[in-house]
């Protein structure tokens, strides 16, 4: 599959970071979770997760994506996907809890909808620097209990969002879904593990990825040689136990560098 | 099915992962050796370390794949912890490949890695879209004599070349590593291609060009085993399309003593473990009784 050439229908500006760019073209059966290449002609392609059936919501941070930011409406780019497994979705009347670090919201504002569809009960901690850069904030507050927590306190609690965990009893949710910065996943990781429940968690990972598509193995973890685009993205705790979630990831030559 | 020695490598069957898939990690390559292979070839290591091409960097046609990584590694002194873990956690042979710009550059890499104890080395003169590495080197016979001498030289496992499709006589360049003391011709690295999205013109790899591979190429890596086997006194490792049994079973009539396999792991993780059953029913069905009875089979039916 070549990437589709699809158009730019609407530019969101979320917050001061992240944008979210939607298509002509949809994933309609893109599982919460799931990830797109998005190709930015003449630059790079880079993974994004879904976070709606038609877009991508991108922090700029690099090349690609402040390459991106210069595109708007009728600007093309090149798309494919849904690549990757999702999370888990609930049963009716089960409980999970969403924690959502930065622009970690993008792939878990669908699932939290997708959740509340299907009649689960829904809450969300949600953590970034300030106020200002809350993503989905709105999409989750439609969807279930928000609780919030901002690095300088301009919102919520004052501290990180896993100070959010310190208050509330782990054991009653079904699933607990996360994706955010590394290290901000693993201090939840560690949290459940201590309670011996991150098997009731799954994780969204980042790794340096090449091809996407489960052949080059640039984005293997250690120490199962799990692959992130294809295995995962989204993993259940106890397969990340022992791993180099954490500690250490390679970049794009398969060398190491930690976190 | 039974072990076999393949060009001085105790192979536990003769279906090998091809270098460049799954091969960058030694938990990578060793979750490889448990899903069924019967030997392993890592990702081909260099000199310095080397981010690769930008994305995209593999595509899937419907007749194969298109890729240009770039030879994407981070260079053999990283490398070896890498191998190291391979070796250790595999039950099967693993084989180091490597590329350099020059004989003094694979020297390097080689001694380099050796102290890890791959089973053999197999030297990389042939990937298509790295300038000034692979198959620059792959289409002069001089050079891969050099080369493959100064590697022999150097190291005490045997030493395998892999080769490029993209020449005029592929035969005279495995004459070449043969004569320098090559124990196996491995043939054939991806076929140069290019892919263009028509509605933005783009070339649809970062690289702009790259390799050709999986079932499309077949015919031609057929073709070029056939030939290698009908010339060369040594070994050939046949790849490039194998998906299937099948394809395992007429690369080897094609004159392969074993088979590589890459793009297929696209299909199934567990695909080279599914193909080596695939053999073994085959020569049972058929009454043979090894891989080695039908190895060049169809050279015989004149
Ligand atoms: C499964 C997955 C889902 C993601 N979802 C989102 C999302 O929804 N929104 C979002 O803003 N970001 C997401 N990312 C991160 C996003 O891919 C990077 O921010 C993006 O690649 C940066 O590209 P760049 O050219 O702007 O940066 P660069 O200047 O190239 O590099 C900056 C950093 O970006 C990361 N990066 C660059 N290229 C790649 C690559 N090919 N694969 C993985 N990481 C890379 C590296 O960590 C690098 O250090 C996701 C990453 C993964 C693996
Ligand atoms: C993603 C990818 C990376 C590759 N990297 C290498 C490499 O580093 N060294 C090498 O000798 N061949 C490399 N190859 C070529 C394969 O080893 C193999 O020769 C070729 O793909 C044909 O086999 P196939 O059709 O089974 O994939 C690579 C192929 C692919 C698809
Ligand atoms: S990026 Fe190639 S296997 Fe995941």
């Amino acid at each position: 599959m070549i990437p589709i050439y699809s158009k730019i229908i609407e530019v969101i500006e979320e917050t001061p970071s992240t944008r979210t760019f939607l298509f002509d073209v949809e994933f309609s059966d893109a599982l919460p979770g799931q990830f797109a290449m998005v190709w930015v002609h003449g630059v790079d392609e880079v993974p994004m997760g879904i976070s709606y059936k038609n877009g991508v919501t991108v922090q700029k941070v690099g090349d690609a994506t402040s390459r991106m930011f210069e595109l708007s409406e009728g600007d093309f780019m090149g798309l494919r996907g849904p690549f990757g497994n999702g999370f888990t979705l609930p049963s009716p009347n089960e409980k999970i809890l969403i924690i959502a670090g930065g622009v970690g919201s993008a792939p878990l504002a669908p699932l939290a909808e997708e959740a509340k569809n299907i009649g689960a009960d829904v809450d969300i901690f949600l953590g970034s620097r300030c106020r200002d850069e809350l993503l989905f904030r709105d999409r989750f507050n439609k969807t279930g209990n928000l609780l919030i927590a901002t690095d300088d306190g301009s919102e919520g609690k004052c501290g990180f969002v896993t100070d959010l965990l310190l208050d509330v009893d782990l054991g009653e949710y079904h699933r607990i879904h996360v994706c955010g910065p590394e290290i901000m996943m693993y201090r939840v990781f560690r949290i459940l593990q201590d309670k011996n429940i991150h098997e009731n968690a799954e994780f969204s990972m980042h790794r340096y990825f090449k091809c996407g598509i489960g052949v080059c193995g640039a984005c293997c973890m250690d120490k199962l040689g799990l692959r992130v685009c294809r295995d995962g993205p989204v993993f259940n705790g106890k397969l990340l136990e022992d791993s180099e979630f954490g500690q250490y990831a390679r970049g794009p030559t398969g060398g190491k560098y930690k976190f | 099915m039974n072990n076999m020695k393949v060009a001085g490598v105790n192979l536990k069957n003769p279906v090998i992962l091809a270098s460049g898939i799954m091969g960058t990690t030694g938990a990578s390559l060793s979750r490889m050796a448990q899903s069924g292979a019967g030997g392993i070839v890592t990702k081909s290591i260099g000199p310095r370390p080397k981010k690769g091409h930008k994305n995209p960097s593999m595509v899937k046609l419907d007749f194969g794949y298109l890729n240009a990584m770039g030879l994407p590694n981070p260079s053999y002194s990283e490398f070896s912890e890498e191998l190291r873990i391979a070796v250790e956690k595999s039950d099967v042979p693993v084989i180091a490949s490597i590329f350099g710009g020059n004989a003094e550059e694979f020297v390097e890499v080689a001694e380099g890695l050796m102290g890890e104890s791959p089973a053999a080395f197999e030297l990389n003169v042939s990937c298509p879209h790295a300038e000034g590495y692979g198959a620059s080197i792959g289409v002069d016979s001089c050079l891969v004599e050099a080369i493959t001498a100064a590697v022999c030289h150097v190291v005490d496992v045997p030493v395998w070349v892999k080769l490029t499709p993209n020449v005029t006589d592929i035969v005279s360049v495995g004459q070449a590593a043969v004569d320098a003391g090559a124990s196996a011709i491995v043939a054939i690295n991806t076929v140069r291609g290019m892919a263009i999205d028509i509605y933005s013109g783009y070339p649809v790899l970062g690289n702009r060009f790259g390799g050709l591979s999986g079932d499309a190429i077949r015919p031609i890596a057929v073709k070029c085993v056939y030939d290698l086997y009908a010339a060369l006194d040594v070994p050939i490792i046949g790849v490039g399309g194998i998906s299937k049994w099948e394809d395992a079973i007429e690369m080897i009539m094609a004159g392969a003593s074993a088979v590589e396999v890459g793009s297929a792991v696209y299909e199934s993780i567990n695909v080279l473990g599914d193909i080596a059953r695939g053999i073994d029913t085959f020569l049972e069905d058929a009454g043979y009784s090894s891989v080695e009875e039908i190895v060049g089979l169809t050279h015989r039916r004149i």
